[in-house]
């Protein structure tokens, strides 16, 4: 009976909307046999991204995007509402798993060389796709309204200042006017909420269309090189002899990750939750120690270690280069051969670029350039001395700064040199040239110290010697 | 599935010359109507987004303190409201600057924003220094630059005395060209 009025529904469903069989003859196209788990990133990319899409509207009924009441909300939301906490976090490790993702997905496709014809377009507007998650992913971090959202925006609009002829218009685009204020939030929010989700809906609908429209490549095999006058005919034939239902023979596997992935998003978010925030978005608030989200700790590296004089370029021309090349990719290599075996080289370059993000990511969260404001005072044990020149000099080697950016032992930064053994590298009259004429990443002190007070910061680190074997 | 109206706009070759040219016509009509309309709505929305690209705040005199609760010699950090803060700004109306009191009668203010990427940098009073907490870029006492990255040496905000304040011109954010 009620198996009978549901099919007579689904009939008059397709009858009057042609949709019930439309879905399902798109879910049940055809892939190739042998795609199995190393197709399922963009997938879980679009999982991630609907988790964002439905935890960000929830997150919406508390949110105020006002200068002056965002972080308040956000304060409500993490500490008060319920479930606050758990959807901030959701919302947070969905970004971070999203990011994620589609890297994932985009070196998968480089390494399959499934970009190749006739899928030139596929790969362009996942481009795009991946400039839009990492806005995403940037503008999200400021809409937590916080003292380091004030200066992430200032950074971005210093970066986008140093553009030639509009930079100083687009600096203060970013900015929504002359300073970070009210008008900043809210243009961002407008940004995150609407105008980045309607370009990425749209180019998902797109990047998706052209999934169907040229099939989901198959597994690359050496030997087998793609030649845009017999490919289309090829892929038909295997597609038609060998192809397999997407929905349910492959959709298993996207649907198991998917949902793992979800898991671990859960999981992570009820454990560790989002990132707490950090001081009121007071511009005047000094001390402040900007730091971005994880997913740009590597390009906060990369700005910090830049030669000097070159940031001009690199600033402006770096991401602009970045984005031609991939955008060009498909189009210069769009034929020969999809097998790793016989790419080397795309290994090289995915491995090159994995090591290079690690690596300056790793950087980024040390910031050994970023002096150590909170370094105390030398100890009496460190010094050696508690009167005379040498206890003058460890006074002097905290009150001049030279500990914000030195090492004596565990004390103090690592901008410069760790000097804890100077005294048997350097010779006294090294020390004082040094000092007195500095260098590039450190100030002269020539007219900064006094004759004693020279005497004195040299005595000290002439007893800075570890005492040879 | 069936397309229930098999004849809509599937008859192009059925259509005489005459019909031809009032179809190319009408196609070419619609599309020039329809950008009419899209520019109307397009001319007020992009004009409101784009407006900070072109709008030049006016610059205000910002009581800081009295003069006379300055030392001479000293570099501290003071606050003002910005210009024309929107009513719903909060905390974010607020600047900061460096303000050091050189004699008797003349005051110097030095931007919070690093050169380099506008961080806000820290006077350490002993050592003499300005240091940025980013990307370790350091500042001698007058501004210019003493290490690391910052290409300019920190911006200077007109500072005066007015009726025995100390009052500093609102100005923007000092972008790095």
């Amino acid at each position: 009976m009620l198996r009978r009025i549901f099919h007579q529904v689904w009939d008059w469903l397709e009858d009057r909307t042609g949709l019930p069989e439309m879905i399902g003859r798109t879910a049940r196209h055809l892939v190739p046999p042998d795609a199995k788990w190393w197709y399922v990133f963009g997938g879980a990319t679009l999982c991630a991204f609907m988790v964002q899409v439905v935890t960000g509207i929830a997150l919406a009924f508390s949110y105020i995007p006002s200068a002056g009441e965002a972080y308040a909300t956000l304060h409500f939301i993490s500490a008060e509402a319920p479930f606050g906490h758990f959807l901030r976090g959701l919302h947070y490790y969905g970004a971070s798993a999203m990011v994620l993702m589609v890297g994932l997905h985009m070196a998968q496709v480089f390494l399959a060389g499934a970009y190749k014809f006739p899928r030139e377009l596929n790969w362009a507007t996942g481009v795009l796709l991946l400039a839009f998650t990492l806005a995403m992913g940037f503008t999200g971090q400021l809409l937590r309204g916080d003292q380091n959202a004030v200066w992430t925006v200032v950074v971005a609009a210093e970066q986008a200042g140093r553009a030639p002829f509009i930079g100083q218009s687009l600096g203060h685009f970013i900015m929504g006017g002359d300073t970070v204020g009210g008008a900043t939030f809210t243009r961002f929010f407008a940004i995150h909420v609407f105008i980045m989700p309607g370009f990425i809906f749209a180019f998902v609908g797109l990047h998706l269309w052209l999934v169907l429209r040229h099939g989901i490549s198959e597994p690359p095999k050496a030997g087998q090189p793609v030649d845009p006058k017999t490919y289309r005919r090829e892929y038909q034939e295997l597609i038609k002899k060998k192809g397999r239902p997407f929905w349910p023979d492959a959709a298993w596997r996207d649907t198991v990750f998917c949902v793992t992935m979800i898991v671990v998003i859960a999981v992570l978010a009820l454990v560790s939750g989002a990132p707490p925030l950090g001081k009121p978005p007071d511009p005047s608030i000094i001390d402040a120690t900007p730091r971005p989200d994880w997913y740009f700790m590597w390009y906060f590296a990369v700005l910090a270690l830049l030669p000097h004089g070159t940031e001009q370029y690199v600033l402006v021309y770096g991401p602009l280069l970045v984005g031609i090349i991939l955008m060009g990719l498909p189009f210069i290599f769009n034929r020969g051969e999809r097998s790793l075996r016989r790419r080397p080289w795309a290994v090289a370059v995915v491995v090159m670029i994995v090591v290079m993000i690690a690596t300056l990511w790793l950087e980024g969260v040390d910031s050994p350039w970023s002096p150590n404001f909170t370094a105390p005072p030398l100890s009496a044990s460190v010094v050696g001395a508690t009167n005379g020149p040498v206890f003058l000099g460890g006074q002097l080697f905290h009150d001049k700064g030279c500990i914000n950016c030195h090492l004596i032992g565990d004390d103090g930064g690592r901008r410069g040199p760790d000097l804890t053994d100077v005294a048997g590298r350097l010779s006294e009259n090294q020390m004082i040239l040094r000092i007195a004429n500095g260098a590039v990443n450190m100030p002269a002190y020539a007219g900064n110290l006094t004759p004693a007070e020279m005497d004195a910061l040299v005595a000290f680190l002439e007893t800075r010697k570890i005492p040879g074997p | 599935m069936k397309d229930p109206n098999p004849e809509a706009g599937g008859n192009h070759c059925l259509a005489s010359p005459e019909e031809l040219s009032r179809r190319k016509f009408l196609a070419r009509f619609s599309l020039a109507v329809g950008s009419v309309g899209a520019l109307i709505v397009a001319f007020p929305v992009v004009g409101f987004i784009v407006a900070p690209f072109f709008q030049r705040q006016r610059e205000v005199w910002r009581s800081v303190g009295k003069a006379q609760g300055f030392k001479v010699g000293e570099t501290v950090a003071v606050e003002y409201e910005d210009a024309a803060p929107l009513p719903w700004a909060g905390v974010t109306a607020k600047s900061a600057a460096w303000l050091r009191r050189e004699n008797a009668d003349s005051f110097i203010a030095f931007s919070i924003n690093c050169t380099h990427l506008g961080c806000p940098v820290r006077w350490l009073p002993k050592a003499n220094l300005f240091m940025c907490p980013c990307h370790g870029g350091v500042y001698y006492a007058d501004g210019t630059v003493a290490a690391g990255p910052p290409p300019l040496p920190l911006p200077r905000y007109p500072v005066r005395v007015k009726d025995g304040d100390v009052q500093i011109q609102t100005s923007p954010v000092p972008i790095t060209q």
